[in-house]
């Protein structure tokens, strides 16, 4: 086993807790400088079926899932049949004994431990954990010190429990510290909440949906910290319209969903163009079409997102693909949209949205909020007015003596409504021009991203990154990510493709969406990689198909 | 009455009854604007519709919204800025069919808004066609044969969406209106005015209207008991009396403050929050 690297499994059956073991042992090894990647896995129930969290932990950057495991834990005996023939040569299966008969691994008398210290049945988990702890030869104060910040019930319990557990177990290697300081662990939810806040976020406004959530549970949750009101409302046609009534007057407004919600807004998007509305959706995709798989992810909303709204208009729309990316982009997604007065759709999946990965907090340091531009004051205000560049200033309703007047019809550049065709000409235009700075400042911006040199170019979008830069770095191949997708950013694509001999697109989608995209500015793929099943392209699997 | 013209040319068919309200909300905006409030402090928001026009013919902020949607931008505009005094203008079809669901819900929690509702009874911009509160047996351009559902009696719908006011007036009677107007902009709190408005185009109630309507008054504001026996007088099909005034009149704490509590002091701290990750 090599002792820099390992994946490690926590399984168990929904609501016995292994999400909050796994984020504990990542824990564990950042409290040790090592890098960490969290793949979680969990189905569309509350109680009963199989989930689990996969941990990657490397002292080297570590971006994707592995096939391989090196470490087992198991809650219930599903985990086992369900992942044992992953396990190394020299794996480890730890394993609650009281409650699953196996006959090879480390089994841990999680129950029994847990009842002699008073405890109740869901800690069990924590006993798993001291279990490891102890195995991979890491100090009981280190374990300690992750228990006391990461658990807030029954603190005492479960540090008894685990002591219990470590102290049950016999040593098998020392993972060493690496000298490296920890760093904060975010899931890419996470990390598109802070980037909206360092960029004024003060309102965000959600309906429930998978994956979607958790933007809105961390920004309740955190109130104190960002100081953003949460709401929820009645459903996504009203999440969307009152979030443009809030930039409307004058507040920095996000709203988040996943593909079937994102459909139900689409009018407003087209609402948000015509009234030129600052609007930030969070477009989290999920297994598609109709309600899909809800809890597992995909790249098929592309061409949805791309063409969302009736009507002729351009909107932002930005597809990071990891924690650093999530929180740059959300920032600057957030200031595009003020700025341009224009709907703006942050494109990720699941797969980003509720994985754990580190954070560079040196980042915080290179955003803010950047003002839109704003009525001086001088004459007569009219909210549309017709601008050399097409951006109107703007002036909040209450904030100046004059009428602030937005509207969905077309309209004249007081924003009274007008039908006949030289006043529709003059405002389609305005936005036009528009339009067209909006695809100057993408030319500004490093809307693509590449890694590695090589005619063998493996092109790929959003949260496919991490595997495909792994992989790319492995094969000696070129990896190039376009991040900002509309305006699509043809020049700096045709740039990243020069000399490329052989293209190939790697997409988690069924019809090679992207492939239509790039087709429209003329760059041809050689073959394509599709995966549809919900899951990632582990390192293994993706290794093997572009060598095929 | 100039600072509040606007340049766009009228619309309305002669006769309709969206001048009366555009009358009367012209009065109550004066009105307000003697007693103190800011012109500036006013904003408008309009569904789609005839009934929506009255944004364009009246020089005070607008937000023109979507069909059936004006109450969650409402909504929004408060939750963003509680200075504002917001009001909605909507029709029938807009808040009962297209966009019901968020009447009720605005209700029920209590946004503090007011949605001004010009009922007559029917789409009209859409040329004619049956809503959730014509009479059953409206003959129609998508109902020859007569509309064969039953429409819903909206104070009492307002009334078990929990709306905190409720009251209504006639576009024929402006003085009575504006007084109306008046008293659900000084509510605090989620007020539904549904103001009968008739389409001499499409659905000509007026005579009816002139014959059945009359002033009410409810000597206990706040019982819902009293309340409903004044709503339950007119069914929107039928004969009999049609009450207007203020049916009823209830406080309770509104959502925007509630809502946003603790983020007011504008004060973020991401670092702090990322030392929650560690
Ligand atoms: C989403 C959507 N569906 C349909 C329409 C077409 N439409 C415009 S106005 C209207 C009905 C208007 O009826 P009502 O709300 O009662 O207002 P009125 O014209 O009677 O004042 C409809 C259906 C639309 N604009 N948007
Ligand atoms: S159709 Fe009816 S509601 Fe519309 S303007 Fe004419 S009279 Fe008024």
């Amino acid at each position: 086993m090599n002792n820099k690297e390992f994946s490690i499994i926590v399984g168990g059956a929904a609501g016995q807790g292994s999400r909050k073991a796994g984020l504990i042992i990542a824990k564990l090894f950042n409290e040790l400088g090592y890098n960490i990647f969290i793949h979680e896995d969990y189905q569309s129930l509350i109680k009963g079926g199989h989930n689990f969290s996969k941990i990657m932990v490397s002292d080297k950057e570590v971006l994707c899932e592995r096939d391989k495991v090196e470490f087992l834990l198991a809650l219930d005996k599903n985990t086992i049949v369900q992942h044992e023939s992953r396990l190394t040569s020299d794996g480890k299966i730890v394993f609650n004994k009281d409650k699953i008969d196996f006959d090879k691994g480390i089994g841990v008398a999680a129950e029994t431990i847990t009842k002699e210290a008073g405890g109740i049945p869901i800690m069990s988990n924590t006993a798993l954990i001291g279990a490891l702890a102890k195995i991979i030869g890491v100090d009981f104060s280190v374990l300690s010190n992750v228990l006391e910040k990461e658990i807030k019930k029954e603190l005492e319990k479960n540090k008894d429990v685990a002591k219990r557990a470590y102290d049950s177990v016999e040593s098998l290697m020392k993972v060493e510290a690496t000298g490296k300081n920890p760093k904060p662990l975010l899931t890419g939810n996470e990390a598109i909440a802070l980037g909206a806040v360092s960029a004024g976020l003060e309102k965000y406004i959600a309906y429930p949906m998978t994956p979607a959530t958790s933007v809105l549970h961390y920004l309740a949750d955190h109130k104190e910290e960002l100081n953003v009101a949460t709401i929820q409302m009645e459903d996504e046609i009203s999440v969307v319209n009152m979030a443009i009534g809030s930039a409307y007057a004058g507040k920095r407004t996000m709203v988040g969903t996943s593909g079937g919600g994102f459909a139900l807004m689409t009018e407003a998007i087209s609402l948000s163009a015509m009234s030129e509305t600052p609007l930030v959706i969070i477009n989290s995709q999920r297994t598609g079409p109709a309600t899909g798989v809800p809890t597992y992810s995909g790249q098929s909303d592309l061409l949805f997102t791309l063409a969302s709204g009736h009507g002729d208009f351009t909107r932002f729309i930005i597809a990071p693909s990891d924690v650093n990316e999530a929180f740059i982009w959300s920032n600057k997604i957030m200031n595009l949209a003020w700025k341009y007065q224009t709907p703006a759709i942050l494109l990720v999946d699941k797969e980003l949205s509720e994985n754990t990965f580190p954070f560079d907090e040196t980042l915080i340091n290179s955003v803010k909020k950047e003002e839109g531009l704003m009525f001086d004051g001088n004459g007569e205000y009219s909210r549309y007015k017709n601008a050399e560049n097409g951006i109107s200033p703007m002036a909040f309703p209450g904030e100046i003596r004059d009428t602030v007047k937005s509207t969905s019809y077309e309209h004249d550049e007081k924003g009274i409504t007008v039908e006949d065709a030289l006043s529709i000409i003059l405002m389609q235009e305005k936005r036009l021009r528009k339009f067209k700075e909006m695809e100057k400042e993408v030319d500004n911006l490093k809307a693509v991203k590449t890694y590695g040199k090589g005619s063998k170019v493996i092109i790929c979008w959003g949260s496919n990154k991490g595997v495909s830069r792994e992989v790319g770095e492995k094969l000696g191949m070129k990896v190039v990510q376009p991040i900002i997708l509309q305006p699509f950013p043809t020049k700096q694509m045709q740039k990243a493709l020069e000399g490329a001999e052989e293209i190939i697109l790697v997409e988690s989608n069924a019809t090679a969406q992207m492939e239509h995209v790039l087709n429209s500015y003329g760059i041809k793929v050689d073959r394509k990689i599709l995966k549809y099943d919900g899951r990632p392209f582990t390192l293994e699997e993706l290794e093997s198909k572009i060598k095929e | 009455m100039n600072e509040l013209e606007t340049k766009c040319p009228n619309t309305w068919c002669p006769g309709c009854g969206n001048f009366g309200i555009l009358m009367a909300i012209k009065q109550t905006i004066d009105e307000l604007i003697k007693r103190g409030t800011p012109k500036e402090k006013i904003v408008l928001v309009s569904d789609i519709g005839c009934n929506s026009k009255i944004v364009d013919y009246i020089n005070v902020n607008s937000f023109y919204s979507l069909h059936g949607r004006p109450i969650t931008t409402a909504e929004g505009i408060k939750l963003a800025n509680s200075d504002l005094r917001v009001i909605v203008f909507t029709g029938d079809g807009g808040t009962f069919n297209e966009g019901s669901s968020h009447f009720i819900h605005a209700a029920r929690r209590n946004a503090n808004i007011n949605v001004f509702l010009h009922n007559n009874r029917l789409f009209a911009l859409t040329t004619g066609q049956f809503t959730a509160v014509s009479p059953k047996g409206l003959k129609g351009k998508s109902t020859p044969e007569g509309n064969v559902e039953e429409p819903f009696n909206l104070p009492e719908l307002a009334m078990a969406a929990k709306a905190s006011f409720i009251a209504r007036g006639y576009s024929v009677k402006v003085d009575h209106l504006k007084k109306m107007m008046l008293e659900a902009i000084n509510h605090e709190g989620f007020s539904f005015l549904e103001i009968l408005q008739p389409c001499p185009s499409f659905f000509d109630t007026a005579k009816d209207y002139n014959e059945r309507t009359y002033e009410a008054i409810n000597p206990e504001i706040d019982s819902k008991e009293k309340a409903l026996g004044f709503i339950r007088e007119w069914n929107y099909n039928g004969e009999g009396k049609i009450p207007l005034g203020v049916f009823y009149k209830t406080e309770r704490l509104h959502y925007e403050e509630e809502i946003n509590k603790g983020t007011e002091d504008n004060k973020v701290d991401i670092k702090k929050c990322l030392a929650t990750h560690l």
